[in-house]
């Protein structure tokens, strides 16, 4: 039984693209046969993070039009035999996704695939919807930030009443809360949200913290899943993350990680 | 350590708990707002435009809102007229509600007006 998940957030630059890429990964790293696909019609980008940006021949539109069949679109990443990518056009305007053409080209993956996931636009309109409308499971990816959390109600309560499963008075979309950039130090200092506030006001379980990290640039500076980077703060957290998606239960490691000693901490609040 | 900065001086309430309690404030106001359904602000524009045929109403002055309790949904329409020069008082509301879909009410006569405001709004 496959299933649709959708990296969605509201708000822009949060980390949707690099958290579909990590989890897009993760999960093929576990064994799953899954396809990632960019819903960002016109601003296409998880190409370049996947590192496949050269590849690209057909696309998820030319697949929607009837002018290429999904498997010249479907590129196949080099690293693992169990992902594969579906990149959007970069050059049509977002009234080619049509809510039958997406659900056509979703229907032949859920046969081939054990995991959809879609990569969601910023905003609330027509790509966006379109990224979630078919969604079994929701990561709604937001930073421990005003705006980031406000806009992440707001696409909860998308999710909430204009997915399909919602319209069709199905079960609910699973949701599951990804908090990205977290700094622990800053959070100590009582400069940033903590966890539990964001938690207590977006009320949904959370499935991860991804703490600020250095890592993530230099993973997309050359093309590779941060969540490969097996050495990293931010790519062992996502590891962990995918697996809690699977279902198991691991212990949340970063989220009150102080790791400078007093000396550190002094000559740092002083620089 | 923060009970360090606070006896050094640096006491005032952490940018953090700002930022939550705005948060909080403001998102369940727009948590009201978001039940709306997306023809609203179009019916909206359309009721000024009617209501506009008739008296000369500020956009402000017209309030248009869906209400739900349990299973019913109410259309709730708050027109504030301007001050009418034969009456003393400064202003009359107007308050009309009806079951969603149902058509508005017709405006009531004048000199029933404080009747169906107290009746509408009840």
């Amino acid at each position: 039984m496959s299933k649709v998940v959708v990296m969605t957030s509201g708000k822009g630059g949060v980390g949707k693209t690099t958290t579909a890429a990590a989890f897009g990964t993760g999960l093929a790293l576990r064994g799953h046969k899954t396809v990632v696909i960019d819903f960002d019609v016109g601003l296409r980008n998880l190409d370049l993070i996947m590192g496949c940006e050269r590849r690209v021949v057909f696309d998820f539109i030319n697949v929607i039009n009837g002018e290429a069949r999904l498997s010249q679109a479907l590129i196949k990443d080099k690293r693992n035999e169990n992902l594969w990518i579906l990149p959007t056009s970069q050059t049509r305007d977002k009234d080619a996704l049509t809510k039958e053409g997406v659900e056509k080209v979703l229907n032949e993956l859920r046969d081939q695939f054990d995991y959809i996931v879609c990569d969601s636009p910023a905003g609330i309109e027509k790509g966006a919807i379109m990224a979630l409308y078919f969604a079994d499971e929701a990561v709604i990816v937001t930073n421990p930030e005003v705006s980031s959390v406000r806009d992440s109600d707001r696409i909860i309560g998308v999710l909430q009443s204009r997915s399909r499963r919602a319209e069709k008075g199905m079960e609910p979309v699973k949701e599951h809360l990804l908090i990205a950039r977290h700094d622990a130090e800053r959070v100590k200092r009582g400069e940033m949200l903590k966890v539990e506030d964001v938690l207590e006001i977006l009320a949904i379980p959370l499935l991860g913290i991804i703490p600020e990290s250095q890592s993530v640039l230099k993973a997309s500076n050359v093309g590779m899943p941060v969540i490969m980077d097996e050495g990293s703060p931010a790519g062992r957290a996502y590891m962990d993350a995918v697996g809690r998606f699977l279902g198991e239960t691991i212990e949340h490691r970063f989220a009150g990680q102080a790791r400078r000693g007093l000396f550190q901490r002094l000559l740092w609040r002083t620089a | 350590m923060n009970f360090l900065r606070r006896l050094l001086g640096f006491g005032e309430k952490p940018s953090a708990e700002a930022a939550r309690d705005r948060l909080q404030i403001l998102l369940a106001h727009e948590r009201a707002n978001a039940a709306q359904p997306d023809y609203l602000p179009q019916m909206h524009r359309d009721i000024v435009d009617v209501i506009r045929r008739y008296v000369d109403v500020e956009d402000q002055k017209i309030e248009v809102q869906v209400e739900h309790s349990g299973n019913v949904s109410v259309l709730e329409v708050n027109i504030e007229l301007p001050p009418m020069p034969a009456r003393p008082k400064a202003s009359q509301t107007v308050s009309a509600q009806g079951r969603k879909k149902r058509p508005a009410r017709s405006r009531p006569a004048p000199a029933r007006l404080a009747e169906s405001a107290k009746t509408g709004t009840a």
